[in-house]
């Protein structure tokens, strides 16, 4: 049998509870699997939005989507066969990336390049630079970059590198998550 | 004396982001009159003076430009 007060010091800890769970951060999580130049600018352009609102935004950066942040140029030394065929053959950084759609060989990011200066909608490299100036935080996938030889110093500057619970802390704390 | 940002010709995300540039530098009660004409600025500073908490005063439309007056929360 509970006693009054302790039927409403129960309610109290029940409203906090609700309160805490309606509690709305805005902030948002992304996993950047594809390293397609398509997905890529939606994956920045989304991540620039947040930022400008004021919401915090973390991107887990695994697999393909790693070309997204390599430097434009690096060397592969000290690395095995298997490891410098598959940099040799992966393009590096934001100006290499294919289109998932109308890649013609390398001809359709150049056209759409071209048709974004045309329109004036910022590139994709220059989206990345200025999410970072706003203060996005960016996680490489740790096993990612082993599986392909990437090492931290291949990925631009102010990149984390960490491992799924790395990614699922952010998201557990972001409102928003989004699988690109 | 409202502050006049002039965003013409720029795409999507570009006027919010040059917007939440100005508003990081700008003090409280400083009043903005932004300029775009990118047909989906009406909606995307709605949408940004909503989530931020600044304060919308008005938006006006002059042929192809939209203009958004704004003061700083």
């Amino acid at each position: 049998m509970s006693t009054d007060t302790e039927v409403s010091s129960q309610a109290q800890a029940l409203e906090e509870r609700i309160a805490k769970l309606e509690e709305k951060n805005g902030n948002l999580t992304m996993a950047l699997l594809s390293g397609d130049f398509d997905k890529a600018m939606g994956a920045f352009i989304i991540a620039n939005g947040a930022l400008a609102m004021g919401k915090e935004v973390s991107i887990f950066v695994t697999f393909w989507g790693l070309d997204v942040i390599k430097k434009p140029s690096f060397s592969t030394a000290g690395r095995g066969f298997l490891e410098k065929m598959v940099l040799w053959m992966r393009p590096k950084g934001p100006g290499k990336l294919p289109t998932s759609k109308m890649n013609f060989a390398g001809i359709g990011p150049k056209l759409f390049n071209f048709m974004m200066k045309q329109k004036n909608v910022e590139g994709l490299g220059s989206l990345i630079t200025m999410s970072q100036e706003f203060g996005v935080k960016i996680i490489a996938c740790q096993m990612s970059m082993d599986l392909m030889g990437i090492k931290k110093e291949d990925l631009i500057d102010g990149v984390e590198v960490g491992g799924v619970a790395a990614f699922l802390s952010e998201s557990y704390k972001s409102n928003t998550t989004l699988f690109i | 004396m409202a502050t006049n940002l002039d965003f013409k010709g720029l795409a999507c995300p570009m006027p919010i982001m040059k917007t939440a540039m100005a508003f990081k530098k700008a003090a409280s009660g400083d009043v903005f009159e932004i300029v775009s004409d990118d047909p989906g600025f009406e909606p995307d500073i709605t949408a940004w003076c909503s989530e931020t908490g600044n304060p919308l005063n008005g938006i006006t439309k002059d042929g192809n430009l939209i203009i958004a007056t704004i003061t700083k929360k």
